[in-house]
């Protein structure tokens, strides 16, 4: 039996998909002499993304971790694809990607402790001992760390928000867990679209210049207070939060979301490229995607645990 | 009953290759729709042929046909059988021509028979990710079929995935840029250097970090 709130929250969702989709086509018929295209494809995928992510969350908590799981994989697979690896670390990256499956068993166990180190310790020790039987020391720093970084981000940050599912309390009736992942979700990706829409539309003084030339004040902060007003209208539907939480929350994933974004950013700059991959059109690759929830995801679950479970 | 094995055997590769791997394709559109046809590629691995083929739409599966070394494809009676049956290769005897021998007459006849060939005209797999040059073969075939377009179609990070001497497949995005098609011009020479250098065009087009 699915949960009505549930079911609900996840109905206003594709409403509110739909709403966009009628202004964005209304926008297209309107203008047709500006290139709209990328917003179109955007809004396309979005109806891709929303349906996956439907499915996910209604057939069955192992569906969800999984799903989450895999976004974990596409995301490393396109990090390990992007940033500069060695010939004699590809068995290495072969054990890096084992890291997923283990990680999200021990979120879907609820098992906490392993959860925080496996990656942090075990795993980033594990990698250097794998590194170091190749004996190949030339860029053996570099090597390690951008390895181990790609583990942080995305694996183990992301996973966070799959934990989120396993703090239902036992003997719950209601999908106490789900309906927190629901929450962190929908937040983060409605925060980039208000950053977006904000910013497009009076975007004028630059925030960060050389990291995102793109992000402005006027994006940044329409965004975060769109996303809290959102965060303070939704809260006491889907979490526990009392008002003054739920505003406090809803900046705190703005703002972490604006962080995991540009952090992106630097990353790609580094690299010189614009997108981390294509997958998803319009939007980019997956790591492009999930950006903004490799800050918001931790600080958002740490955020619950410690004050309600 | 042959196509159907074949049929089976290119939808898993395709669930594979798009769960696994994943492609970023550049100009698909400039495959070639209809045989007789040639597809050259550079040559990292295995999955080359693969991935090559699961590019093509479901109903030309009959007709794409990938050129392999007969000494290293029909080694033994069990590869014999998948490579020819499944995966449709058309075996070439490496190495042996000469004027009674043409180790070509394989791809003339199914170029005849209007089939799409893949051919790598590095002939071998060697270094990973490495660009090598081409033989001469290709040349041959092309002055042999001088209507045929020849569609150039550059492949990276398979090699990094699976290559040569591994067996571990260790999973990466690989990209496919597909050329402007091209037809035998001016002698054998001058017709493999222009391919050559439009290889080259084409990798520069990836900004690829060393590997």
């Amino acid at each position: 039996m699915i949960d009505k709130t549930l079911l609900f929250a996840i109905g206003g969702i594709w409403g509110l998909l739909a709403l966009a989709s009628a202004i964005v086509f209304a926008m297209v018929k309107l203008n047709p002499q500006k290139n709209l295209t990328e917003l179109a494809q955007r809004t396309k995928s979005w109806w891709v993304m929303v349906a996956a992510f439907t499915f996910a969350m209604l057939t069955d908590t192992i569906v969800s971790f999984c799903f989450i799981g895999f976004i974990s994989f596409l995301a490393l697979k396109e990090y390990f694809s992007l940033i500069p690896t060695r010939r004699e670390d590809r068995r290495v990256l072969f054990w890096a990607y084992l890291a997923i499956p283990l990680q999200y068993y021990w979120a879907g166990t609820n098992w906490y402790g392993m959860f925080i180190i496996f990656i942090p310790v075990y795993m980033f020790l594990f990698i250097a001992f794998r590194m170091i039987i190749s004996q190949k020391t030339e860029g053996f720093l570099n090597a390690a760390a951008t390895i181990h970084w790609g583990l942080m981000l995305c694996v183990f940050a992301i996973s966070h928000a799959a934990y989120l599912i396993s703090l239902t309390p036992a003997g719950s009736e209601k999908p106490v867990g789900p309906m927190l992942l629901l929450f962190l979700a929908f937040l983060t990706q409605f925060n980039d679209v208000a950053q977006y829409v904000w910013g497009k539309s009076f975007g004028k003084h630059h925030i960060l210049p050389i990291v995102s030339p793109k992000k402005t004040w006027e994006g940044f902060i329409g965004g975060l207070c769109t996303t809290t007003l959102a965060s303070f209208l939704i809260a006491p539907f889907l979490t526990p939060f009392s008002k003054p939480e739920s505003l406090f929350v809803g900046a705190l994933i703005a703002a972490a979301g604006f962080i995991g974004d540009v952090t992106i950013s630097s990353l790609k700059r580094d690299i010189g490229v614009k997108d981390a991959g294509s997958m998803i059109p319009g939007h980019g690759g997956v790591l492009d995607r999930v950006n903004s929830l490799t800050f918001a995801a931790p600080l958002f679950l740490h955020y619950t645990r410690y004050f309600y479970f | 009953m042959q196509n159907a094995l074949r049929l089976i055997f290119f939808l898993l590769v395709r669930a594979f290759v798009l769960v696994f791997l994943g492609m970023q394709v550049r100009r698909r559109n400039l495959l070639p729709a209809t045989g007789p046809a040639i597809v050259v590629a550079n040559h990292n691995s295995h999955l080359d042929t693969l991935v090559l083929i699961s590019l093509f739409p479901l109903h030309l599966l009959p007709r794409v046909r990938p050129v392999a070394a007969a000494d290293y494809f029909l080694k033994n009676r069990f590869l014999a059988w998948f490579s020819t049956k499944v995966i449709g290769i058309i075996p070439m005897i490496r190495g042996h021509a000469s004027k009674h021998f043409d180790p070509l007459a394989p791809c003339h006849e199914a170029l005849a028979r209007g089939d799409i060939l893949v051919l790598f005209p590095e002939g071998t797999r060697g270094e990973p990710e490495k660009l090598e040059h081409f033989k001469k073969g290709i040349a041959y075939l092309a002055e042999k079929w001088p209507q045929v377009p020849i569609t150039p179609v550059f492949l990276h990070g398979l090699g990094k995935a699976l290559p040569r001497g591994e067996f571990l497949l260790v999973p990466f995005f690989c990209d496919v840029f597909v050329g402007e098609a091209l037809t035998f011009h001016d002698d054998k020479n001058i017709f493999l250097d222009d391919i050559n250098s439009r290889f080259k065009t084409l990798a520069d087009e990836g900004h690829f970090p060393a590997w």
